[in-house]
């Protein structure tokens, strides 16, 4: 009867023991997933750049100079 | 190479909504999206504030991790773009947004949730530049005709600025110094605090 108590306790205290080891982490931890769709153009392969990055470039420059007002004024 | 990225100037925004006005014309958008929208605080009350909010083209875009199905892209320019023949619809990048940019047009009697649509920086999407099937699912993609975006070029007190990053934040900076207050850039932070992504090579059609 004795023996049997202590395989019962021995067999529940190592239960508890590796109780733990079953669990699995619960944070998601997010990867970057690669993109999965159409390929696009950069803005300067069409009309009207034909390929140009510089000329795209110029004329982004040139509307990005035009929202500085101060500047707008002074070359007025 | 231009890093894309919009400042809204509190300081400046008089709440006229001509940004979301010329975004919507711009594009076409349909009832119930709002690309873009002004949102004031302290409404009626000294002090009062507007900010014109959109897709910021952040950084390091949540939305982007948070997609189940990687239907987003960053382009060379930095502008964040998201390929709708891919979009589930899901919204979870709603949840992740927070200037609460992504718009789900609601289809059909019982208000499904169609596929998201957002600020493109009028840059459109994955489909042939200036195509009619790009205009349909994005927009117009101004910036292949050398334009900055509608919202920035249309507005009237210069209050929202969009374009190469450096050149916006010396603009801004000039005002600062002028004006001598304001300088506080809402979201400006948010967006644009972290490090840029690492992003895999932006995919590339075949010319």
């Amino acid at each position: 009867m004795k023996a049997r108590l202590i395989i019962a306790s021995a067999l529940a205290i190592t239960a508890f023991a590796v109780a733990g080891c079953g669990e699995k982490p619960n944070v998601t931890i997010y990867k970057q997933g690669q993109y999965q769709g159409k390929p696009d153009n950069v803005p300067w392969q069409s009309q009207p750049f034909n390929n140009s990055q510089a000329d795209w470039d110029k004329a982004i420059k040139a509307r990005n100079a035009r929202q500085n007002e101060y500047a707008r004024i002074e070359n007025q | 190479m231009a890093r894309m990225k919009f400042l809204c100037d509190a300081e400046r925004c008089i709440e006229c909504n001509g940004c979301v006005t010329a975004c919507k014309q711009e594009h076409e958008i349909p009832w119930g999206v709002n690309r873009r929208r002004v949102v004031t605080l302290n409404d009626g009350l000294p002090g009062e504030k507007s900010i014109s909010v959109a897709c910021m083209h952040c950084s390091d875009a949540p939305c982007m991790a948070v997609c189940p199905v990687d239907c987003f892209y960053k382009t060379s320019e930095g502008v964040v773009l998201h390929d709708k023949d891919l979009c589930i619809g899901c919204g979870y990048c709603f949840y992740a947004c927070p200037f609460g940019a992504p718009q789900f047009p609601q289809d059909g009697a019982f208000g499904l949730r169609g596929k998201m649509d957002k600020c493109t920086f009028c840059a459109g999407g994955p489909e042939q530049d200036h195509s009619a099937a790009e205009f349909k699912k994005y927009g117009r993609n101004r910036l292949a005709e050398g334009k900055l975006p509608a919202c920035a070029e249309m507005c009237s007190t210069k209050a929202l600025l969009g374009g190469d990053g450096d050149v916006v934040a010396d603009i801004y900076r000039t005002r600062v110094l002028t004006r001598g207050k304001g300088s506080d850039v809402w979201g400006w932070g948010t967006a644009y605090g972290k490090p840029e992504t690492r992003q895999p090579a932006p995919p590339q059609a075949k010319s």
